[in-house]
């Protein structure tokens, strides 16, 4: 179970006029996130990235403390936190010269990995593996590729609270189906916490629960059939207005 | 395989370093060792022959001779000893082979220790060759360890030769000095790896010649330059005739390192095709932080994007 508790985040920038100005990014969040499936969604902007990266230790909150089944890891560095147990998908996935598909795979795994079991890692997304393990993580990976190897790390490193930046963004349609499969496996099998930040409808479809963000707080927390209807009516123009209930 | 039984422990630490042996082979080889030839073995196709005008040895490899590799590593361990040794590699025809060069120099003393090696390939029409170089140092004496390859390369039509030069510890001082001349279809390509730390130096200059028709060359380095290391990289591909040429330079930069790239192309002929490439910069933040998530510490990590980046 994750908690965050009155977390806020802010950042300044010098005007032209020499003046600072503050800027909230995240507005005392506080949310408990112990389902098995839990998407964030919102408008651009909201906050959702910023948010997912404060969880992983990338981004220190300007105030607010994180809990991970109970032990406080506000202070703890990103290592720490990827060894308590926290995976993080970027939304842009790095590349590496010289650095193989295989050998990210293994580091992921946390042990050297047989040709065969990263294939079975990559297959698992959708990926032709063979043609893969061996290729270097750089520009001659088109961004889709480079997502669903992302996943496979994911996979790979089989941690309780798996963290996904917009997994959906930069693959195509053909993949984006394949792309669901992919998370409704993981649905099934996993035994810690998959979160989503996601725009899909399709993906939101699938969570236990759904987390709106909207202007840095949270604006709606549910089920899917509580939320996505008020989503789709405030996508269609009308202002979303459901009240949070964590 | 005949085990050498006269190598002290650092001299094999050395010979296992530069040309992965910890035994001599049964095939072809020369092994020289604080200045003197320590021992040779020729083989049936391949013959080493010592010179007699001057330090170093001939290699007449016959034409046809396939799947068969040398060793030719040189070891230093002796402070203060400096040398200049000529080697001239004879490749027939249609040959298909292997050469490992190296050399590893230990300097617990004060002096300067310094090899200067002088490589001459004359690769016959169609022969195709591999070549893999690794200089390492170690030793810690106030002697810096100096190393300065000259490689000449004449390549006969249809030929190819992959270099693979790599210089990842220990050398406190090099200048490289790399120039091949292809004729008709004959490709060259040539990777070179190069860490430098410390106070250290090095600089590599490439030199080719594309006089033949559709010949062709790839001159790639990879190169780290840690802490107050200074690294210069010049390379220039003419192109004297309808060919293709390219060269590269990729360098990652740390603390207070510097690194100078010049890479240039010259086009004397309208068929040639020429492109070149350089790239100098700090690891990536992301990339650091990409494998943090993993579990790295940032130490870790820096090591995993250095040691794939060299690989």
């Amino acid at each position: 179970m994750l908690e965050l508790k009155n977390i806020s985040y802010s950042v300044s920038e010098t005007l032209p006029s020499g003046k600072t100005r503050e800027t909230d990014i995240l507005k005392d969040v506080n949310l408990i996130i112990d389902d098995r499936f839990v998407a964030i969604t919102g408008p651009n902007g909201s906050g959702k990235s910023t948010l997912a990266k404060i969880i992983a230790g990338i981004i220190t909150p300007t105030e607010g403390r994180i809990y991970l089944d109970g032990e406080d890891i506000t202070e703890l560095s990103i290592t720490e936190r990827a060894r308590k147990g926290i995976s993080f998908a970027f939304q842009q996935p790095v590349r590496f010269k010289g650095i193989t598909v295989k050998d990210l795979i293994s580091l992921a795994a946390g042990k050297k990995l047989s040709t065969g079991e990263a294939c079975e890692y990559l297959a698992e997304v959708g990926l032709c593996a063979k043609e893969y393990v061996g290729r270097e993580v750089n520009a001659s990976l088109s961004g889709g590729e480079l997502k669903r190897i992302e996943i496979a790390m994911i996979n790979a490193r089989g941690t309780k609270f798996s963290v996904f930046d917009e997994p959906e963004a930069g693959i195509d349609l053909w993949s984006f189906q394949n792309l669901i499969e992919v998370f409704k496996k993981m649905h099934e099998r996993t035994s810690g916490t998959i979160l989503i930040i996601s725009h899909q409808e399709r993906i939101l479809d699938i969570a236990d629960k759904v987390v709106v963000i909207a202007d840095g707080h949270v604006s709606a927390v549910g089920t899917k059939e509580e939320i996505l209807p008020e989503l789709l009516h405030a996508s269609a123009g009308c202002r979303y207005t459901a009240t949070p209930k964590n | 395989m005949a085990e050498r039984k006269g190598l002290d422990p650092i001299q094999k630490e050395l010979l296992a370093q530069v040309a992965d042996l910890h035994k001599m082979p049964e095939g072809a080889y020369s092994l020289r060792i604080n200045g003197q030839l320590e021992g040779k073995n020729s083989s049936e196709h391949i013959q080493i022959v010592k010179k007699t005008d001057a330090p170093g040895i001939d290699i007449y490899i016959q034409p046809g001779t396939k799947n068969e590799s040398m060793h030719i590593p040189v070891l230093l361990s002796q402070t203060g000893l400096k040398e200049l040794v000529y080697n001239d590699f004879h490749i027939g025809a249609d040959c298909d082979v292997t050469i490992v060069a190296g050399c590893g120099i230990h300097n617990a003393g004060d002096s300067d220790s310094e090899h200067s090696g002088i490589h001459r390939f004359f690769v016959g029409k169609n022969a195709k060759i591999k070549y893999v170089e690794k200089h390492y140092g170690s030793g810690d004496g106030k002697g810096g360890r100096i190393m300065n390859p000259t490689t000449e390369v004449e390549m006969a039509e249809g030929s190819y030769m992959e270099m693979e030069t790599a210089q990842i510890k220990g050398v406190d001082s090099t200048n490289r000095m790399t120039k091949a001349k292809l004729a008709d279809r004959a490709t060259l390509v040539i990777h070179e790896k190069i860490m430098t730390h410390g106070t250290q130096f090095a600089e590599t200059h490439f030199e080719v010649d594309l006089d033949g028709e559709d010949c062709g060359c790839h001159v790639v380095s990879r190169s780290v330059a840690k802490e107050d290391s200074r690294q210069y990289f010049y390379s220039k591909v003419n192109g004297n005739n309808r060919s293709s040429g390219h060269t590269e330079c990729d360098a990652i930069i740390m603390d207070s390192a510097k690194v100078v790239a010049v890479p240039q192309i010259e086009a004397n002929h309208t068929e040639a095709s020429l492109i070149h490439e350089a790239a100098i910069g700090k690891i990536a933040g992301e990339q650091l932080i990409k494998l943090m998530t993993l579990g790295l510490t940032e130490k870790e990590a820096e090591e995993q994007i250095i040691n794939g980046f060299l690989k």
